[in-house]
């Protein structure tokens, strides 16, 4: 019962006081001339006190009482030896986090409506090369048909958008969750193959979706694609210049702005990093537990995992399904930021550049992953005045990357800890 | 504890095992001693459910165990250390051990058992966050086998353990099967290395063509003639 837990306690319910006198100590009451705040009855009152006193006295003797019930569960493991702790994470690592966060986040308002417009592009690539990444760099899978899952995602928006009228964030997880029961249907028949035989035959999933979008016309619109797809709204807020109908609402009409294309620039590029973010968490997520074990574990060796009871398939078709609804994720993110998809997009050479990105970064890294994206997306785009020679060098930049550095720009490590005393 | 009743198994055409008939009581030390090519390892896979017994029936437990899936059959009290080892290579040691108890819900139990298997291989416990492949093979062989015992087994097959490893490192592993015995855990033991092998075994069999041509104490094969000439140079 030293000093800083008498300080503790008092804070503590003085916090109590606060929060629970609003909340159970005062109440609206209709009145025909308005609504009035009253105080409420002293029965409240009198269970507030009794709250705040009990808050006082467990924050005051916490230390005897949690002593108490550790000491009840560490019995009889203090034996020989301690397991080491894991080390903190550096602080220079949750710096550079912030760091970039940061930087996502004022990016838009310094840059040109061009530079943005890219980082959009950029931040889909991303999305879709972690989404492989869980696929090729966690599970081990070789697939080459990735394109058609984005195909799926992108065409789940374009079309529930132009027929049925469903906004982007309706449309989002719908797409993501088809794409991913198309990666499960896929998953069923394929997975027990492996290495060669599973990327051929993912190569031609890929390509059947994007031949089937081309001939279903009626409802794709065949080679001719779907047009006017709507841009994501914020919360109900429209980014054009004229409302679509008379109910909905315009941004610059709403915060009493003057209009201007770039806020939809800028929105959409929110909205993708918002995404990415939400995809980096997830996963890295997923890798701590035990699926994220079982797909690397898979990786390494599959005879090992089915002799420790797992069984090969359901992990396989996890990595399928989970890898297929990103792209999904990433396919919808891209019909809405375009505006207008055609099975032009989902070509052969898509899925050999998000294979690229994984490969390029370092199998399984995520940061690799991402380093690896901005590079594939923006060097394009910075060596436009090389013309026809952009594809070539960017071929040798491969060929002296995989010379150089074959395990990619950022190999995954493993945690690292450190032993103490020895 | 474990059973087969006249077990048969095929590759395909080819029949790898014939009318096997092998048990393993509670407790005990079992070792299946025979040439390459003999069916020792296939006789460990069919008990494992890959490839599934043509013919027979295999007991665990009083269990008939010989219909289901690898990885049910994997999921009771029943471990394997692979032929070859098999650990997770880019996967740190502590890692590997974790998937070993993949299926243990029981957070303490896990940690009792992990804090067991670093006892047993000390070394272990050095390397907790080297990656698994850059380890020396013995290492690697403690591995496998700490990986296997995360799973809690009461019946644990080892499949030869002592495989491509120095002598020295042969002896600590052979001497570590012994404190499993004393640990309660019953082995089953595929072994070239007959003559250790059946000095560390209450019984033993010999597999020759997938037939079960020998069955006896350990003691007696050592001494058996035949065996002597066949498998311990003399």
């Amino acid at each position: 019962m030293s000093k800083s837990s008498f300080i503790d306690a008092l804070i503590a319910s003085v916090v109590m006081l606060i929060l629970t006198s609003w909340l159970l100590g005062l109440q609206l009451d209709n009145q025909p001339d308005g609504l009035r705040i009253i105080l409420n009855d002293a029965a409240h009152t009198t269970w507030v006190i009794v709250g705040v006193v009990l808050v006082f006295f467990t924050q005051l003797f916490k230390a005897p009482i949690s002593r108490v019930f550790s000491g009840i569960k560490s019995k009889g493991q203090d034996s020989g030896f301690k397991l080491p702790a894991p080390e903190e994470k550096p602080t220079l690592y949750r710096f550079l986090t912030i760091a970039a966060l940061a930087g996502l986040l004022i990016w838009p308002f310094v840059a040109s409506r061009g530079a943005v417009d890219l980082a959009t592009l950029t931040l889909i690539y991303v999305m879709l090369g972690l989404g492989l990444n869980v696929v090729v760099g966690l599970a081990g899978l070789l697939d080459l048909g990735y394109v058609g899952f984005y195909a799926v995602g992108a065409y789940t928006y374009g079309i529930l958008n132009t027929y049925f009228g469903v906004g982007f964030w309706t449309a989002l997880p719908i797409a993501g969750c088809l794409a991913a029961l198309f990666g499960f249907l896929l998953g069923f028949p394929v997975l027990r193959l492996r290495g060669d035989y599973l990327a051929i035959v993912t190569l031609g999933f890929g390509e059947i979706i994007r031949i089937m979008l081309n001939n279903m016309t009626e409802v794709t619109g065949g080679p001719n694609g779907i047009s006017q797809i709507d841009k994501p709204t914020l919360f109900g807020l429209e980014f054009n210049r004229r409302a679509s109908s008379d109910e909905a609402t315009l941004f610059h009409d709403f915060f009493g702005l003057d209009y201007s294309s770039n806020y939809k620039v800028i929105f959409v590029y929110l909205a993708a990093v918002l995404l990415v973010v939400l995809t980096v968490f997830v996963i890295n997520r997923l890798l701590r537990m035990p699926i994220g074990r079982a797909w690397e574990a898979l990786r390494e060796d599959e005879i090992a995992c089915r002799s420790l009871g797992l069984n090969p398939t359901i992990i396989k078709l996890s990595a399928f399904t989970i890898g297929a609804a990103f792209a999904g994720f990433a396919g919808s993110f891209f019909a809405a930021r375009q505006g207008f998809i055609s099975p032009e997009s989902f070509t052969f050479i898509e899925s050999a550049i998000i294979l690229a990105i994984v490969v390029l970064g370092g199998m399984g890294s995520q940061v690799g992953v991402i380093l690896a994206a901005i590079i594939m997306t923006i060097l394009p785009e910075m060596a436009r005045e090389f013309n026809e020679y952009r594809m070539l060098m960017f071929g040798l930049m491969m060929v002296f990357m995989m010379i150089w550095r074959p395990q990619g720009l950022l190999p995954m490590t493993r945690p690292k800890m450190e032993m103490r005393n020895g | 504890m474990l059973e087969l009743k006249n077990v048969s198994a095929h590759y395909g055409q080819i029949q790898a095992l014939h009318d096997v008939n092998i048990s393993v009581g509670a407790g005990e030390i079992v070792s299946l001693i025979g040439a390459n090519g003999a069916g020792k390892t296939t006789l460990l896979m069919t008990i494992c459910g890959d490839p599934k017994a043509s013919n027979g029936e295999i007991l665990f437990e009083g269990e008939p165990i010989h219909q289901q899936s690898t990885s049910q059959i994997m999921r009771k009290d029943i471990a394997i250390v692979p032929e070859g080892r098999r650990i997770f290579a880019r996967l740190t040691v502590e890692e590997n051990l974790h998937m070993g108890g993949f299926f243990l819900d029981d957070k303490a139990e896990f940690a009792r058992l992990e804090q067991e298997v670093y006892e047993l291989f000390p070394r272990l416990l050095e390397r907790k966050h080297q990656r698994a492949g850059t380890m020396s093979g013995g290492e690697q062989q403690m591995l496998a086998m700490g990986r296997a015992l995360m799973s809690k087994p009461r019946l644990l097959f080892l499949d030869e353990p002592s495989l491509g490893l120095a002598p020295i490192i042969i002896q600590q592993i052979f001497d570590i099967i012994e404190k499993l015995r004393d640990k309660g855990i019953t082995v089953f033991l595929v072994e070239q290395n007959a003559n250790q092998a059946l000095r560390l075994s209450d019984r033993g069999y010999v597999i020759e063509n997938g037939r079960i041509v020998l069955e006896d104490t350990g003691a007696n094969l050592l001494t058996n003639e035949e065996v002597r000439k066949a498998y311990l140079g003399g």
